[in-house]
C-alpha cells in the first residue's frame, strides 16, 4: 500500500475527538489528564484486542473464549509477582521492570501454551461453522473461568503496582501517572512489531496471502494450518499480555473479568473491522478516550458512550473502519 | 385435536413422546408428587425457563440468529411486574399494567435492535447483542428510584396468588391449597399456552420462512422474502415470549434485581439448555430445561457427595467442590456441541427414523 491511497479519515477521528472535547472539557491540564489516561487505557484495549481481531480476521474463528487468556494472564502475574516481592517491592523503576517482565513473559507464555490447547480441543473441531465456534468458544470460557476459580480461588486478588510505577508526573499542571505512560510504550510496541511482522516479513505476507487464498498457498507448499495455529497462539499470549496490563491497571483481578472485558473488545474490533490491526488501534484508543471523557464530563452516561460510539461508526461505515475487503 | 393442538409437529419418536409426557404429568401433578418448597421452587422455575428457552430457540435455532441480548427482554418483563406492582400495589390491574407495558418496551426496542442490526453480518449482531445487555444491565442497577437498583425489588402479589391466601381448611390429597399453588397452576397453564403458541409460528409458513433464512440467507432472499423484515419479525416475537417467561419469573420470585433476571449467567443458561435439548425443536426447550434446571438443583448436592469422597486428593476434591458445578456443565456442554450437535431430541428423532415401522 502507498502512501497516497491510505485511508486517513479513521485515523483522523482521534485527534478529531480529542479536540472537539477540549473546550467542553474547559481546563487544559485537566484534559490532557483525561487525554493520556484515554490513550492508556486504550493501548491496553488494544493489546487485549489485537490478538482476537486477527484470529478472527485471519482464521475466520469467533473467538468469545478470548476473556479467558487475560484473566489467565493476569492471575499468571499475580503469582509471579507475588513470588518476587522484595523486587516489586523496590522504588527504583529498574529493579521494578526486573519483576514485571518476567511476568509479562511467563503470562504471554502460559497464555499461549493454553491457548495452543484451546485450538486443539475446543476450536478446531468446529472451523467453518460460526454458530458452533460462538457456542462451543463460550463453553471453553466457561471452563476457563472455572479452571482459575480452582486453582487460585474464586475471589478477587489485589495485583498492586511496583513502587517505581506508581505516583504521577507533573506536566504544568496536569498529573499525569507514570504507567499510563507505561501502558502506552507497552502497547506502542506491540502494534509497531505487529504492523511490521504483517506488512515487512514473510511470514506475514504468507498470513496475508493465506487469508486471501489458502489453497494457493498450499499449493505453493506453505502450510497454512500451522501458521494460523501459531497465529492463534500468538493472539492468546497477547491477551495475556493485555491482562497482565490491565490488571494492574486495576490492581487487582476476579476470575471473571475476561468476560467483563469482553464486551468492551468486541466493540474495538468491530470498530476496528473484524481483522484489522489498524482498525483495532483506531478503535481501542477512540473508546478509551470515550470512557474517560464521558466518565468527567457525564458519568451517567458514560456506559453507553461506547455503544454509541460504535453504533455512530456502522452508520458511517457498516463494516468497521477499515474494513477486511475479502469479507 | 391433538393435530390442531401441536400444529401438527409430532414428536416424531416413540421415546421422545413418552418422555415428553411424563415431563408434562410430572409439570402438571409437581405439587402433588414431590412435597416440599425446593421440588415446588424447581418446577416452577422449570416453567419460567421452558418458555424462556423455548423462545430463545425461535431465534437460535429456527431462524440462526445468535442474540446474547435474550435475558434484556426477560429482565424487562420481570421488572415490568415488580415495578407496576411496587408502584400501584398488589392488584390484577397493576399486573396487567406491568405485563402490557414490558411488552410494550420489549417490542420497541426489539424492533429497533433488529432493524439496526439485523442488516449487519451475523458475527456484528452477536456482538452488538452483547454490548446492549451488558448496558442495559447496568442501567436496570443505576436507576435505583425505578429498578431498586442492586437491591432489586420485593413486591406483593395479588392476595389470591399469596401464600397466606388458604380458601379451604382441609388439605387436598395431602396437600394444602394456598395462593402459591394457584400461582402455581397459573403459570403452568400459560407456560403451555405459550409453548403451544411457539409450536403453531414455527409451524407456520412463517415458520418455514425462517428456518429457509437458517438454512440459506441468500436463496431465501434470491426466492423473494425479504430477509430483514421476517427476521426482524422472528426477534421482536421471541422478546414478546421472552418477556412473558419474565413476567412469570417475578409473579413467582415476588422478588427482582439485576442478577435474578439480567444476568449473563442466564444467558449462558439458556444457550446450555438450547444446545443440550435439541435446537431448532421447540421440544427441546422442555427436555433441556427439565435436565439443566434438576442438575443446576441437584448435581450440587452430587458434587459435595463426590468432593467429601476425594478428600485424600486435594486437587480433586477442588475440582469436585459443589461451587464448581458450573465447570461440569461446562465440559458438558462442549462434548454435547462436538458429539451430540442435534441435542436430546435430534438424537432420539434421529434414532426413531433410522428404525423401520
Amino acid at each position: 500500500m502507498t502512501a497516497s491511497d491510505f485511508d486517513w479519515k479513521p485515523l483522523a477521528l482521534v485527534p478529531l475527538l480529542a479536540l472537539i472535547t477540549l473546550p467542553l472539557v474547559g481546563s487544559p491540564s485537566t484534559w490532557l489528564t483525561l487525554t493520556v489516561a484515554g490513550l492508556a487505557m486504550g493501548m491496553i484495549i488494544f493489546i487485549i484486542a489485537s490478538g482476537l481481531t486477527l484470529v478472527f480476521g485471519l482464521m475466520d474463528v469467533l473467538n468469545f473464549g478470548h476473556g479467558v487468556f487475560i484473566a489467565l494472564g493476569a492471575f499468571v502475574a499475580t503469582s509471579v509477582l507475588g513470588a518476587m516481592g522484595d523486587w516489586t517491592g523496590s522504588d527504583q523503576l529498574w529493579r521494578n521492570m526486573v519483576a514485571v517482565l518476567p511476568a509479562m513473559l511467563v503470562a504471554m507464555a502460559v497464555a499461549g501454551a493454553v491457548g495452543l490447547a484451546f485450538e486443539r480441543f475446543i476450536v478446531r473441531p468446529v472451523y467453518g461453522q460460526h454458530l458452533k465456534q460462538i457456542l462451543i468458544t463460550m463453553g471453553g470460557m466457561i471452563i476457563g473461568e472455572e479452571l482459575i476459580k480452582v486453582i487460585w480461588g474464586p475471589q478477587q486478588i489485589p495485583l498492586p503496582l511496583p513502587g517505581g510505577m506508581r505516583g504521577s508526573l507533573l506536566l504544568g499542571d496536569a498529573a499525569i501517572e507514570k504507567y499510563r505512560l507505561v501502558a502506552v510504550a507497552v502497547g506502542l510496541v506491540v502494534f509497531g512489531v505487529l504492523a511490521w511482522t504483517l506488512s515487512r516479513t514473510k511470514v506475514g505476507l504468507l498470513i496475508r496471502a493465506g487469508v486471501q487464498d489458502r489453497e494457493m498457498v498450499e499449493s505453493l507448499g506453505y502450510r497454512i494450518r500451522r501458521l494460523f495455529v501459531a497465529v492463534f497462539v500468538v493472539g492468546s499470549a497477547l491477551a495475556g499480555l493485555g491482562g497482565v496490563m490491565w490488571g494492574l491497571y486495576q490492581q487487582s483481578v476476579v476470575p471473571q473479568m475476561g468476560a467483563q472485558v469482553n464486551v468492551l473488545i468486541f466493540i474495538v474490533i468491530i470498530i476496528g473491522g473484524l481483522g484489522s490491526t489498524g482498525g483495532a488501534l483506531i478503535g481501542a484508543l477512540l473508546v478509551g478516550l470515550m470512557a474517560n471523557y464521558t466518565g468527567f464530563l457525564a458519568p451517567k452516561v458514560a456506559l453507553f458512550s461506547n455503544i454509541a460510539l460504535m453504533v455512530a461508526i456502522l452508520l458511517w461505515r457498516p463494516q468497521g473502519v477499515y474494513p477486511v475487503t475479502n469479507r | 385435536m391433538l393435530n390442531r393442538l401441536l400444529s401438527g409437529d409430532y414428536p416424531r419418536s416413540k421415546l421422545l413422546a413418552a418422555i415428553l409426557l411424563a415431563v408434562l404429568l410430572g409439570l402438571a401433578l409437581a405439587p402433588f408428587l414431590f412435597p416440599g418448597v425446593k421440588a415446588l421452587n424447581v418446577a416452577a422455575k422449570v416453567l419460567v425457563f421452558v418458555v424462556l428457552v423455548a423462545s430463545f430457540d425461535l431465534l437460535l435455532g429456527y431462524t440462526g440468529i445468535v442474540s446474547f441480548a435474550h435475558t434484556m427482554f426477560f429482565g424487562i418483563g420481570a421488572y415490568g411486574i415488580s415495578v407496576a406492582t411496587t408502584r400501584m400495589g398488589p392488584t390484577w390491574s397493576a399486573l396487567l399494567v406491568g405485563v402490557g407495558g414490558a411488552l410494550l418496551l420489549s417490542l420497541l426496542l426489539s424492533l429497533a435492535v433488529g432493524l439496526f442490526s439485523l442488516r449487519v453480518r451475523a458475527i456484528f449482531f452477536a456482538m452488538i447483542t452483547l454490548a446492549v445487555a451488558a448496558a442495559f444491565q447496568t442501567l436496570a442497577s443505576q436507576l435505583s428510584d425505578i429498578t431498586g437498583g442492586e437491591d432489586g425489588l420485593t413486591f406483593k402479589v395479588p392476595e389470591v396468588l399469596s401464600p397466606s391466601f388458604e380458601p379451604f381448611d382441609d388439605p387436598f390429597l395431602g396437600v394444602a391449597i394456598d395462593g402459591r399453588l394457584i400461582c402455581y397452576y397459573l403459570l403452568f397453564v400459560t407456560a403451555v399456552v405459550l409453548v403451544l403458541a411457539l409450536l403453531r409460528i414455527v409451524n407456520s409458513p412463517f415458520g418455514r420462512v425462517l428456518q429457509a433464512i437458517r438454512e440459506n440467507e441468500f436463496r431465501a432472499e434470491a426466492i423473494g422474502y425479504r430477509v430483514v423484515v421476517y427476521r426482524t419479525t422472528s426477534s421482536v416475537l421471541s422478546a414478546l415470549f421472552a418477556t412473558l417467561a419474565g413476567c412469570m419469573l417475578a409473579l413467582w420470585l415476588r422478588y427482582n434485581g439485576p442478577d435474578t433476571s439480567l444476568s449473563f449467567e442466564i444467558m449462558m443458561d439458556c444457550l446450555l439448555i438450547v444446545v443440550i435439548g435439541g435446537m431448532g425443536t421447540i421440544y427441546g426447550s422442555a427436555i433441556g430445561a427439565v435436565l439443566f434446571l434438576v442438575a443446576q438443583s441437584y448435581l450440587q448436592d452430587l458434587l459435595r457427595l463426590g468432593s467429601e469422597a476425594a478428600t485424600s486428593l486435594p486437587w480433586l476434591a477442588a475440582l469436585l467442590s459443589p461451587d464448581r458445578w458450573l465447570l461440569w456443565l461446562g465440559v458438558l456442554f462442549v462434548l454435547s456441541v462436538y458429539y451430540f450437535p442435534t441435542g436430546v431430541v435430534g438424537r432420539l428423532r434421529a434414532a426413531a427414523a433410522h428404525r423401520p415401522g
